[in-house]
């Protein structure tokens, strides 16, 4: 197992995501003897050039064929082997859909769908490859768990989950390279337990992925404010983790969820669906990508350009506050 | 009579009483009708294979060297069912669940490998690419199985069967074999008018498999297909098997008003009448 130190920590930032997946892979593949991973020639992209020439025979290319390779794996699975695949995480979530929906959901196979860089971590290639509804499908796909890891040290902690746990699961990697670092430290992680990583009093922050970390910043930011933010790492979707909004709601006055996903479907829709279950909630704030297309700029620029900064995160958070009625925060949330 | 002719023989009248329970069934099935059209075109291929080609054993379904058979083209349930009944995975009175509430036996099949059902199917071309995962696991555990995908010719629209086609050749999967049901029509008409590909022989053997065309009703001819040496030892076999929609009752033969439909007492006696040993 890798330690997870500071000096790690830095290292998987400089990989970025997908490079510290492709580390990961690596080290917690040893004595996996039915272990196979696939890729839909996306092996460099994914960070398994070392995986594939220390494991070659653990690897398997398929070409540039998604739907196929959710099946090969599919097959693999069903005999036996612990199966994982990569490819960009929109194309594995749209382009074979029906293959994680039929062969994962319905058939239950244990296939780990590793999607590289959902969100916005691809910048200036546009709106083909960013993963803006990943998660609202993956989560739709009934019996199959969602995961997404805030930083490396968490994409570390969720491959040596993986390779124990047994069940069909999404994983969904953001950020691109020089990933902003949460975790220095080692940490418990269980698959559908959130993580609170600050205590606060006022407003219940959920968060997942990159926006763990912008979270981080956004509550130091309102802080300083003299606003008391909580800040929970939601890094599994599915199954939700009642209990941590449970608690939110038992002293917060307002829950915030921030993705860097489209605000329907996603961690926001997933909070939403539990609170208006359970009733008597505090009103909750959407962060996340606004319900349209785009235009394409650098990963840093689109973050900023749709608000996901920390101190832009922290001033949305204080406009809600400042709103006061609820007929107020109906029209600013609206305006959104 | 010697031993081949025999076989043929006891695999013939297996296939007369697959479709007879095929018209049991799809009576039994009342408003909701079956697709007794495409399972009447591949019992002939079910029979063979569950009757004298594919090793299996009922009472340990779990077997990891059995052949695994996989029932792409899931609107062919029935050929199937019936034919896992012939096997001893289904009894008389389970086979009567067919399409009743949370029946092991659906419309279309779904996973039971305890009861012979390997994967859940009914979405077109989804089939062979699992073929592929099955095939490379068992040439990986070294294991001397087999895997056959059992698809139709219309199912072969899906561009997915072509991503299979072009990968089974690639990983060289001697032991996966594909069937397709050349039956010459899918459900809204003919498959010349609805999306002519052409020739299907010609096609798997410009994807890279050795393709053998067969008469898909003649019993003989299916075995010689499946067991015959190949003549690219390399190469994944596909097995062309031309076939009719409706085979074995006159008035469904052909017609595509017999893709899915559900069928009267009368109808189905009459249609028994057609199938006496």
């Amino acid at each position: 197992m890798l330690p997870i130190n500071a000096s790690n920590a830095r290292l998987w930032s400089i990989l970025g995501s997908r490079g510290a997946f492709g580390v990961a892979m690596l080290d917690a593949a040893v004595g996996i003897e039915n272990l196979m991973v696939l890729t839909a020639d996306l092996s460099v992209t994914s960070g398994l050039e070392r995986f594939r020439a220390s494991y070659p025979d653990k690897f398997l290319n398929v070409g540039i064929a998604e739907q196929n390779m959710i099946g090969i794996a599919a097959g693999l699975a069903k005999e036996g082997h612990h199966t994982f695949v990569t490819t960009f995480s929109t194309f594995a979530a749209m382009r074979s859909y029906e293959q994680i929906r039929l062969h994962l959901g319905y058939m239950r196979l244990n296939v780990k769908v590793i999607g590289l860089a959902g969100g916005l971590a691809m910048g200036q290639f546009g709106n083909t490859h960013y993963g803006i509804e990943d998660m609202a499908l993956m989560r739709a796909v009934p019996g199959l768990t969602v995961i997404a890891p805030a930083d490396g040290a968490e994409i570390v902690k969720t491959v040596e989950a993986m390779m124990k746990y047994e069940g069909p699961v999404f994983v969904r990697l953001t950020g691109a390279i020089n990933n902003p670092i949460v975790y220095t430290s080692d940490y418990d992680f269980a698959v559908g337990k959130a993580v609170r990583l600050r205590k606060g009093s006022d407003v219940a922050i959920f968060a997942c992925g990159t926006m763990v970390y912008e979270t981080m910043q956004a509550a130091k930011n309102l802080d300083a404010q003299g606003v008391s933010a909580s800040v929970t790492n939601m890094h599994t979707l599915k199954p939700l983790d009642g209990d941590a909004i449970e608690e939110a709601c038992s002293y917060a006055s307002l829950l915030v969820t921030v993705e860097e996903h489209g605000i329907i479907g996603g961690l926001g829709g997933a909070v939403a669906e539990y609170t208006a279950k359970r009733g008597g909630a505090p009103r909750q704030l959407f962060v996340g990508l606004p319900d349209q297309f785009g235009k394409n700029g650098d990963y840093k620029y689109l973050l900023h350009k749709y608000g996901l900064t920390g101190e832009q995160i922290a001033g949305k958070v204080m406009d809600v506050l400042r709103c006061g009625t609820r007929d107020a925060f109906k029209t600013l949330v609206l305006a959104e | 009579m010697d031993e081949r002719n025999e076989r043929i023989e006891r695999l013939r009248q297996m296939a007369r009483r697959m479709r007879r329970t095929a018209l049991t069934l799809t009576l039994g099935a009342g408003s909701n009708g079956a697709h007794i059209g495409p399972s009447l075109s591949i019992i002939d291929i079910c029979a063979v294979l569950y009757g004298s080609v594919l090793r299996l054993d009922s009472a340990n379904p779990h077997w990891s060297e059995r052949d695994r058979f996989l029932l792409s083209k899931g609107h062919g349930a029935l050929g199937f069912y019936t034919a896992l009944g012939e096997a001893g995975f289904f009894t008389s009175e389970d086979l009567n669940t067919f399409e009743k509430h949370e029946s092991l036996l659906p419309g279309q099949p779904a996973m039971c490998v305890e009861r012979g059902i390997e994967i859940s199917s009914g979405s077109l071309g989804l089939g062979l690419s699992i073929g592929i995962g099955v095939a490379l696991a068992g040439r990986r555990a070294g294991r001397n199985y087999k895997t056959y995908v059992l698809m139709g010719d219309g199912e072969c629209n899906e561009g997915t069967v072509w991503e299979a086609a072009m990968a089974a050749a690639h990983f060289k999967l001697s032991s996966l074999i594909a069937i397709v049901d050349a039956n010459g029509m899918q459900s809204d008409g003919t498959c010349s008018a609805i999306l002519n590909m052409g020739s299907h022989e010609s096609k798997w053997r410009s994807f890279g498999w050795e393709a053998r065309c067969v008469n898909g009703h003649d019993v003989g001819d299916l075995l010689d297909a499946f067991t015959a040496e190949r003549r690219t030892p390399d190469r994944p076999l596909a097995v062309i098997a031309s076939t009719v929609k409706g085979k074995g009752i006159s008035f469904m033969e052909n017609n595509n008003d017999w893709h899915h439909n559900r069928i009267t007492q009368a109808q189905h006696d009459t249609a028994l009448l057609e199938l006496v040993d």
